[in-house]
């Protein structure tokens, strides 16, 4: 649709038409609601734990876990190089990354499935709810990372090989890529769950696999040069991760000129995913 | 005044049923096809997938049938309606008019299929209260929470926070979780929240059917308040008489398209002379159900003992239903509700709150009776809707299928008849005077 018609068009506040363009993303509409995708993350955070006894402490158990349960699958049992790193660092750094991750992923892509009842009922930016879950997501990644910090601090104290260097400086960065990331693959299966539906189990199947197409268990090192190096290479979480084990441990394939490709990559999805989720989210309504 | 919402031609095309498994192939090769027609304009293809994406956009019109396929419907056709601010309008309709499609288009849930709307400033739209209320959250959380969903700022939430609360009346419960609330807590706090929403448009679905009556006096008064206030409001209810208090102007939606507008008194007039231009038999017959094992064929309504449609003050009524049914039951449920042409609930009973001498043993055809006896009903035209079935049953409900004019006689042969719009009922009153000696 064009323009609207008539030269008093400018005195419209808002004009609702059957199709806006694919490149009108309303962005400004979402800042706009900054409050109420701020209050999204704080109801994510207060309403998940209300009546539970660990509360927020989950988010430190889960990793514990699963870093126990890596050390002895894939450390002892497996032997897998671990780049002759502390397995129980080695293995926290990429489950603390990697479960950042697939969290928003998995849960992004639930968006309008989730939020049918209230996206039906009244408007708001449909973005901020996927931008909140990233957002909130921070929150438990942050715990992790206090968690994953104290162990690094203990280990280097007891004079472990761990070698923390100026790319620490880099953290920010790989955060951001990280929720880029997540934030514009989930919203690209949740744009196209609106009309698939078998994706959403696709999704939550294939995080759990991409997790072995990322060095999380094992390093990159010893990947060499394997017939499906590429593939790894591929993976837009290889850098960030990789990047990560190195600025603080120390060992890790650091290499700038990947992580551009993991930034480049985050760009295109995530123009990719906020433009299919706008040209979703007006037609939504009638195809649930 | 100045205009703030034009609707302009607006239609809105559904798709029924569910998507077929043909989408995804079909979807990727639309795709497939509008790839090939950008990268070579040259082609046969793309100048027919051209000529076909006009058409469909330029011709979406469903009285000439246009491109409207077997599984798709029109819910509105070309719907244009102006707002003044200040003005209150009411929407009327039956069901499935497109009343509800066009208040989510407003509310930009939806958007339309052709045509345009043009906005002066905010919206906020009541078509649910309570949206996006989350039951761990204390009435104090979520008072932000919805705030913001409806598109409050935090600052502004603080500014009216108390305001909020005393209009919903919950002081004391504002700290304790909102799934403790009664239902008319929570429906109260929710509708306090949006009624103080700072926009200059309400839509307002009839959300206001919930709660006590005098929170619905409150809710009513604060609409009026609102649009005194220079606000527009945009009011959509079955019931026609809040329609005519409330609205300065009324629209009648039919199958889509707006048929009337005007004077809701007038409107409403007209409406209710469409609505009952189906006049009413003393008899009305069914068509079996297709998953009800026991059901009704036929119903009619007895006055004094005779099949009618015309009734005197004091005249006793009676429903008489004959049912059939494929086995033998016993517990039968028949019921009856006596609605004014406005859809005011009246009279309503059935016979599983009153003691009835049921069958003694299960019958597969019979008739059942409601006497209602002489209702204390005033002049009017009124209408019948029955539920049958084998509690606790699926229910065969057939609403407003009975119907009568009654008309006012004095029964009491005093000198004066009371005046139609005396009160709802009449009532056999006993007076006595005791002088004081």
């Amino acid at each position: 649709m064009s323009k609207s018609p008539g030269p008093l068009a400018e005195e419209w506040d808002l004009i609702i038409q059957p199709k806006t363009g694919w490149l009108d993303l309303h962005l400004a509409d979402l800042w706009r609601y900054r409050d109420l995708t701020m209050l999204f993350v704080w109801r994510d955070f207060v309403a998940q734990y209300k009546q539970t006894i660990l509360g927020p402490l989950w988010h430190i158990v889960q990793p514990l876990i699963t870093t126990t349960i890596f050390t002895i699958i894939f450390g002892k049992l497996a032997k897998l190089s671990t780049d002759d790193l502390p397995p129980l660092l080695f293995y926290m750094a990429g489950v603390t990354c990697w479960s950042y991750f697939a969290d928003c992923v998995n849960r992004t892509s639930m968006t309008f499935i989730s939020n049918a009842a209230i996206f039906g009922k009244v408007y708001f930016p449909r973005l901020s709810v996927p931008v909140s879950i990233v957002i909130s997501g921070m929150i438990k990644f942050a715990i992790q990372f206090a968690l994953f910090l104290a162990f690094l601090i203990f280990y280097w104290m007891q004079g472990a090989g761990v070698h923390p260097n100026a790319a620490i400086a880099l953290t920010p960065l790989l955060l951001l890529l990280m929720a880029g990331l997540s934030l514009g693959a989930g919203i690209v299966v949740s744009a196209l769950t609106t009309r698939y539906r078998d994706l959403q189990q696709l999704v939550a199947f294939g995080v759990q696999l991409g997790m072995f197409a990322t060095p999380v268990v094992y390093p990159l090192s010893m990947i060499g040069g394997g017939s499906f190096r590429w593939l790894i290479l591929a993976n837009p979480m290889t850098p960030i991760i990789e990047t990560f084990r190195y600025a603080y441990l120390g060992a890790g394939a650091f290499n700038p000129a990947y992580l551009c490709y993991s930034a480049l990559f985050t760009a295109i999805i995530l123009f990719i995913g906020t433009v299919l989720f706008n040209h979703v989210e007006i037609t939504f309504m009638d195809t649930v | 005044m100045s205009t703030v919402i034009e609707v302009d031609g607006v239609w809105k095309k559904y798709r029924l049923g569910v998507l077929g498994t043909g989408t995804l192939r079909h979807d990727v090769e639309r795709w497939w096809h509008r790839i090939r027609g950008k990268a070579d304009p040259y082609s046969e293809v793309d100048q027919t997938t051209k000529v076909e994406s006009r058409k469909s956009k330029e011709d979406p019109n469903g009285g000439s049938g246009g491109d409207l396929s077997d599984d798709e419907m029109w819910a509105l056709r070309g719907v244009s309606v102006e707002m003044k601010q200040g003005e209150i309008l009411g929407i009327i309709g039956r069901n499935g008019a497109g009343k509800s499609t066009l208040l989510k288009i407003l509310s930009r849930v939806t958007s339309p299929t052709k045509g345009e709307v043009r906005i002066k400033g905010r919206i906020a739209s009541l078509l649910e209260v309570g949206t996006g209320f989350h039951p761990e959250l204390t009435g104090r959380e979520n008072t932000f929470l919805n705030g913001a969903i409806l598109g409050m700022s935090r600052s502004e939430i603080k500014m009216k926070f108390d305001e909020i609360v005393t209009f919903a009346g919950i002081d004391s419960y504002i700290d304790t979780p909102v799934k403790r609330y009664s239902s008319g807590m929570y429906v109260r706090l929710a509708f306090a929240v949006a009624a103080h929403l700072e926009s200059e448009i309400l839509i307002v679905d009839e959300v206001l059917a919930v709660g006590d009556v005098e929170f619905q006096k409150k809710c009513l008064g604060k609409m009026s308040e609102v649009a005194h206030g220079g606000r527009t409001v945009l009011f959509v209810s079955h019931n026609l008489s809040s329609i005519c208090t409330l609205c300065d102007r009324a629209a009648h939606l039919h199958g889509g398209s707006l048929i009337d507008t005007g004077v809701p008194a007038a409107v409403v007039d007209r409406y209710l002379k469409a609505f009952t231009s189906k006049t009413y038999g003393h008899t009305v017959n069914f068509a079996k159900p297709v998953t009800l094992e026991t059901w009704i064929e036929s119903a009619s309504l007895l006055i004094n003992g005779k099949p009618g449609t015309i009734a005197q003050t004091g005249d006793s009524l009676a429903i008489r239903a004959s049912f059939n049914g494929s086995r033998p039951v016993r517990t039968l449920l028949f019921g009856v509700l006596v609605s004014t042409v406005q859809g005011d609930r009246v009279l309503s009973t059935n016979n599983s709150f009153l003691p009835w001498n049921g069958p003694k043993s299960a019958v597969q055809r019979g008739t059942i009776t409601c006497d209602l006896g002489p209702v204390p009903l005033m002049e009017g035209t009124y209408r019948i809707s029955i539920w049958y079935g084998n509690h606790p049953h699926h229910l065969q409900h057939e609403p407003n299928v009975l119907g009568f004019d009654l008309h006012a006689r004095n029964i009491w042969g005093t000198q004066h008849a009371l005046p139609q719009h005396f009160s709802l009922l009449w009532w056999d009153a006993k007076f006595h005077l005791d002088p004081a000696s």
